[in-house]
């Protein structure tokens, strides 16, 4: 038990010190996991709500496809992103390897199908009778899909919570394609599995409560919103 | 996929744009986890973009993807601990200039019942055989890093290929691999800085210390900027000479000294594969 302890006994200490270099990772997670739940839900909802509402062939395929991409693991995410982005991958010129730019890209690939799998059920669960009546009293189709989606709007902020949650607890890929370094790419993940190789188990503790708390105040914060607006 | 190639290029935009990216001023290391671990880097790093203005990106790896990713041309510079294989990359052109920065030591360590009756023995390899021979519990990395490559060399020189469940691989990095060693009450080969780091917290005892074959050589080595597109041969070279500069050989054998009580590494600058096996 000793060392959970003082694991919590450090996690105050760290957050009373105000050390800039803790404060500056748990900036840069949040940063970086919050550009990617935006990108991700700017990819995923226009998908999820396409997914849900039109009728093409091949969409039961589509929609398999970003059921699948909800549980990738990110490894293989981070694998795939790191050789695009390798000096001699296809993406090579950019240079965007080991930059907080390059684990944007990988975290919003794992969201994005979350976000998307999770609108598509949002969307798909408004009753299609509410989409006729709507397009009976004469809306257009545009008009249409902006009001059945202000209708899903609370369960999609469940999207909102699980692509956040997804990617700001994500290691693998941030790993793979950040490069864990100090004051660039070091995320509060990265530094966790790093103190924890040092044999500084208080200070992963410390820095794994400080995730906890941050994902349950981001998560506090949207729910707060969410069941506000439900009553 | 259409949307995230979009993303890609979107993001891809959005960092070309950025003034920082024209100038060469980014230098790759790629290293082995037993620097970063030992927290040397966090020194030597920020001392050298002090003194040159340059940006390390430090990609800690197992030797094995630190080479490789050098060779590839991924790195500009690299900072290994295998010389068999750093010489097989100069033999073929892809790596260069290699040149000794400095050393400590490996050291096998064990249970304190030590089932299989090692300690105090001086050979590294006589005590990997009893080992063998009682099958006691031996917890390998596994993962083509320095330290694994050094245990298999160990393993051939004792005309033993090793196999069977109480030879376990890890995968991991040293200090998982000793907690997993220290779980199982296992042996294991580990670098002396990870040890010490980890300290007390194992039930683990020096078993076997002192041995020559154990001595664990870091070398800088420069990357052919044939390798790949983007290789930043002047940055790398910078940073390789800089390693090897009597400043800074002076930080590297005080580092340690202040937390551990004796230097984590000694400085071997300007010496050769031959003078250390004298």
């Amino acid at each position: 038990m000793s060392p959970i302890l003082d694991g919590l006994r450090q996690a105050a200490a760290l957050l009373l010190s105000r050390d800039p270099e803790v404060w500056a990772i748990l900036w840069l997670s949040l940063q970086v996991s919050g550009t990617a739940t935006l990108v991700a839900l700017l990819i995923g909802v226009p998908l999820g709500a396409t997914l849900a509402l039109a009728r093409f062939a091949g969409r039961g395929l589509a929609v398999s496809l970003v059921n699948t991409g909800m549980g990738v693991p990110p490894v293989v995410v981070g694998l795939f992103v790191s050789i695009l982005l390798w000096r001699s991958g296809p993406l090579g010129e950019l240079e965007l390897l080991y930059t907080p730019a390059a684990i944007v890209v990988a975290q919003a690939m794992i969201a994005a199908p979350i976000v998307t799998g999770i609108t598509l059920a949002a969307v798909q669960n408004v009753p299609e009778m509410f989409r006729l009546q709507l397009l009976a009293l004469g809306a257009s189709r545009t008009q249409m899909v902006w009001v059945v989606l202000r209708e899903a709007r609370l369960p999609m902020l469940a999207a909102v919570m699980a692509g956040f949650g997804g990617v700001i607890s994500e290691i693998g890929a941030s790993l793979m394609v950040g490069g864990n370094i100090k004051g660039q790419t070091r995320t509060l993940t990265t530094a966790m599995v790093l103190e924890t190789n040092k044999g500084n188990f208080d200070v992963a503790i410390a820095l794994s409560i400080l995730l906890l708390v941050l994902v349950f105040l981001v998560n506090w914060a949207l729910t707060w919103v969410q069941q506000r607006r439900a009553s | 996929m259409g949307a995230l190639l979009v993303l890609l290029a979107a993001l891809a935009l959005l960092a070309a744009g950025r003034p920082a990216d024209a100038a060469p001023k980014v230098v790759i290391l790629s290293t082995t986890t037993s620097t970063q671990d030992s927290g040397l880097l966090d020194v030597l790093v920020p001392m050298f973009e002090r003194q040159t203005g340059y940006t390390v990106k430090t990609v800690a790896v197992g030797t094995g993807q630190a080479l490789a990713l050098a060779a590839r041309g991924e790195a500009d510079v690299t900072l290994a601990h295998a010389p068999e294989l750093e010489k097989k990359h100069v033999a073929e052109g892809k790596l260069f200039n290699r040149r000794l920065v400095m050393d400590n030591d490996f050291v096998i360590v064990g249970p304190p019942t030590d089932p299989a009756k090692i300690a105090g023995e001086r050979s590294a390899v006589e005590a990997l055989r009893r080992i063998a021979a009682a099958g006691a519990r031996f917890v390998s990395r596994g993962d083509n890093s320095g330290t694994h490559l050094l245990e298999l060399r160990l393993w051939k020189a004792a005309g033993l290929a090793p196999d069977g469940a109480w030879y376990i691989e890890s995968g991991q990095g040293m200090g998982a691999t000793l907690g997993l060693a220290a779980d199982r009450r296992a042996y294991t080969l580990t670098d002396r800085a990870t040890y010490l780091a980890y300290g007390t917290r194992l039930p683990l005892g020096f078993m076997v210390e002192g041995d020559r074959p154990l001595l664990n050589v870091y070398s800088v080595l420069e990357v052919n900027p044939k390798n790949g597109p983007r290789v930043n041969a002047a940055g790398g070279k910078a940073f390789a000479d800089f390693l090897v500069a009597t400043e800074t050989q002076r930080v590297i054998g005080s580092y340690g000294v202040a937390k551990f009580g004796r230097p984590l590494f000694v400085p071997i600058a300007g010496k050769t594969d031959e003078d250390l096996a004298r």
